[in-house]
């Protein structure tokens, strides 16, 4: 498959790009962040959102969404990348919802996947624990309790965590923190008696929380897939949401370039634009071909999601690792170059310096998916 | 793509495979060890093994030496997808190119944009035949980076040009039958604008050359000098003075072939290179943390970069190309070679440094390692490649 966009594709992209620079530029953001806004994302936007389809992007026509795959995906969350728009889009409708297609049984998907594609429905993965993204060495325990499990234990990070209808666990049922084996994933009620939910306000202004689990009860039609064996399902959801984080990083990657060179031809010192002088037309420059190079792996690997998730592991890796060092060096070179004015909360500058910063723990950052290349290919 | 379309390119993919499968000699199935092993072709040419010859004759017969090319040139006739299918078939197995050509990589896309219908009648069917061996006379002692300032004069005399001057870095010189040349035609015009693109018989009388000795104790340029040589006007490629042109365009396909020289996802991870020297750890790690850890971040460039080079002919074909990205491609492609090399070193230690022994065949990683040093001079410096980024596709000011 060629790695361009099809006509289809671009004239999604265009109509998100539209809609969301329109409704939802980084003022909107600023705005959130100023008001303390306790929901942390613009309600009646999310709305037109689900109108327009994007809600239900990768829910099956059958369950009322739009059928569409992970490039498409991608291309959505490029442009709220473009914008740092927060929205439900990453944790519901990307990552919930390939969790719930994916690992979901009939009557999981048919309860769930309408509400995600009418945006009447806000879910959300809670997978890390530690300082650092380690699926691994989860420890938040389910013990079974009758017909049911007890879940004990702690998550971080939880996107839209203090908003969502529904939790998606992942717990282990059995061995020890580091094993691939007993984990388990399941649908947790946030309301349920046990659950603590606090909000953590991040660096970058977008939705976060933490939550603790005290021996709250769910029964066994709460398991989202296979008891004990959901390691593979959590590697494939989690592997759709680093493309989708990935995308997002090039979006903003690419925000910020452009912002700075338009920058280097209008800012004058020493009687001269700043974009005259070499030292600084060689990093733009280079900073150009590593956004490009990273938006072809990026791409690469939302195709391969779209082939086949399972097989896609490699690619995805040098994508999310990719987007994570590019992004990092856009960023910082977007501040540096906009010199005095890039330290200030007036400009919009900064605001991409921290997303760019959460996005690189969003599910594992450029060293663990570096680590992981170089374990598949057993060096 | 019509259903029908990918019907038709499943079949080619099938028969292509079958092909290959049954016509590519086990021997031409993994890279080249060293240069001799390498088949360029031209008047002299000998081929270093009979696999070697097997596969260029039963390639060229088919039109696959320039699968792309117009039949009616010697060429495969094969469109952009049938070509992709067949580069992906081909690296399936490992096969090597049947034939290495700066006529193929470099004149060849040139006359077939920019040469009349005699010039490609007569070069191009030669070409892909591998008959005639082609060199590129671009450099000049005093014009490197600064290639328009070139000097060799080209005299007007009657129907022909006497040209006279000096050309540098001239790759293989000495082996090639022909040069396309860059001459200057008019000095008193401004730099860019007296230049011509012209080619001619390197036995032609005046035309000597001299091999420079490099850091890799390997010779593969030269110094090539023009006494008097007549050439006639006819041979003069595209318009008289307009030879900056077909130069231009020229050096974007020269870019694109150099980042292609990391002879990407060929032959063994460097990770398992590196193993056998440097040795594993008890969970199967290589045994040094850091050098484990660059190799990865190689690897992470390195699939990264092969992805952007297949979107780069990608967007070519769909028309959305910036004609400057192969400086682009160009500047990561050999920055990330330089590096292949360095950690290839660091990986060999001791052994990588032994330059004369039947053991390191000869010092082939040293010398090749030092070989990669001229890819981010030749075909314009790194930095020339990054000026170019800002100027054309940034469109940042200045000179």
């Amino acid at each position: 498959m060629a790695l361009v966009l099809t006509e289809e594709q671009s004239m999604l992209r265009d109509s998100a790009r539209a809609l969301i620079s329109d409704k939802a530029p980084v003022s909107h953001l600023r705005h959130l962040r100023d008001s303390k806004d306790p929901i942390g994302f613009s309600k009646e936007f999310w709305h037109s959102f689900a109108e327009m389809g994007f809600a239900g992007l990768l829910v099956p026509e059958e369950f009322g969404g739009s059928g569409l795959g992970y490039v498409e995906a991608g291309v959505v969350m490029e442009e709220i990348g473009r914008t740092l728009m927060p929205s439900p889009f990453l944790a519901t409708s990307v990552v919930a919802a390939s969790a719930l297609n994916r690992g979901g049984n009939a009557a999981q998907k048919s309860e769930y996947l309408p509400k995600i594609a009418s945006g009447s429905l806000l879910a959300t993965l809670a997978i890390d624990e530690g300082a650092k993204h380690r699926p691994l060495q989860t420890s938040l325990q389910a013990v079974r309790a009758g017909n049911g499990f007890k879940l004990s234990g702690a998550k971080a990070l939880v996107v839209d965590g203090h908003v969502a209808d529904l939790l998606i666990v992942a717990a282990r049922t059995a061995g020890s923190a580091g094993e691939r084996e007993w984990l388990t994933l399941f649908l947790v009620d946030p309301k349920a008696k046990g659950v603590a939910i606090e909000r953590t306000i991040m660096v970058d202004a977008h939705n976060s929380a933490r939550i603790e689990f005290a021996n709250v009860e769910v029964n066994a039609d709460s398991v989202l897939g296979e008891i004990d064996q959901g390691s593979a399902l959590l590697d494939g959801v989690l592997d759709i949401g680093r493309g989708a984080v990935a995308s997002e990083m090039v979006g903003l990657s690419d925000e910020v370039f452009h912002r700075t060179v338009e920058y280097l031809k209008s800012r004058k010192q020493f009687g001269k634009l700043i974009g005259e002088f070499q030292a600084l037309q060689h990093r733009a420059a280079e900073l150009y071909v590593d956004i490009e190079i990273t938006r072809a792996a990026v791409m690469k690997a939302l195709q391969a999601l779209d082939a086949d998730v399972a097989k896609a592991t490699s690619a995805v890796a040098v994508a999310k690792a990719r987007a994570g060092t590019t992004a990092t060096r856009a960023v910082q070179e977007g501040v540096q170059m906009h010199g005095g004015m890039g330290m200030t909360d007036q400009f919009d500058i900064g605001f991409f310096m921290k997303r760019a910063r959460v996005c690189e723990e969003l599910f594992g950052d450029a060293n663990y998916h570096t680590e992981q290349l170089a374990r598949a290919r057993g060096y | 793509m019509s259903e029908t379309e990918s019907a038709e390119l499943e079949r080619f993919r099938n028969e292509t495979r079958a092909w290959l499968e049954a016509n590519c000699p086990p021997e031409m199935r993994k890279p080249a060890t060293s240069d001799a092993d390498v088949f360029w072709g031209g008047r002299n040419a000998k081929f270093s093994s009979e696999p070697q010859r097997i596969w260029f004759e039963r390639m060229r017969d088919k039109g696959w030496t320039v699968p792309d090319w117009p039949k009616e040139y010697g060429g495969g006739g094969l469109s952009a997808a049938e070509h992709k299918v067949l580069r992906a078939e081909m690296a399936r197995i490992g096969a090597r190119p049947p034939l290495s050509s700066f006529g193929i990589w470099m004149l060849g896309p040139a006359l077939l944009k920019y040469g009349n219908d005699a010039q490609k009648k007569e070069h191009l069917p030669k070409i892909a035949a591998g008959e005639i061996r082609w060199c590129q006379g671009y450099s000049e002692p005093n014009a490197g980076s600064d290639l328009a300032s070139l000097q060799t004069r080209a005299e007007s005399d009657g129907d022909d040009f006497i040209i006279n001057g000096q050309k540098i870095w001239t790759s293989y010189a000495n082996y090639a039958d022909w040069i396309f040349c860059l001459v200057r035609t008019d000095p008193t015009a401004k730099k860019h604008d007296g230049i011509s693109f012209i080619l001619f018989d390197m036995t032609s009388k005046g035309v000597s050359t001299k091999p420079i000795l490099l850091i890799s104790g390997y010779s593969p340029f030269c110094e090539t000098f023009f006494d008097n040589v007549r050439v006639p006007k006819s041979h003069v490629v595209g318009t008289v003075n307009r030879g900056w042109d077909v130069a231009k365009y020229l050096l974007q396909h020269e870019r694109a072939m150099i980042s292609g020289m990391g002879e990407r996802g060929v032959g063994r991870p460097l990770g398992q290179i590196a193993a056998d020297s440097v040795g594993t750890d008890g969970q199967g790690r290589l045994d040094d943390a850091m050098l484990r850890g660059q190799i990865a971040r190689f690897d992470v460039d390195e699939a990264a970069l092969a992805a952007c080079a297949e979107r780069a002919v990608d967007l070519a074909k769909a028309g959305q190309a910036h004609p400057a990205f192969s400086s682009a491609m160009k500047y990561y492609g050999t920055e990330l070679n330089k590096r292949r090399y360095e950690i290839l070193m660091s990986a060999g230690g001791v052994d990588a440094l032994e330059w004369e022994s039947e053991r390191s065949k000869q010092g082939a990683r040293p010398r090749a390692w030092l070989r990669t040093k001229a890819n981010s001079i030749e075909g314009g410096t790194s930095e020339v490649m990054l000026g170019i980024v800002a100027k054309r596709i940034l469109d940042l000011p200045g000179a």
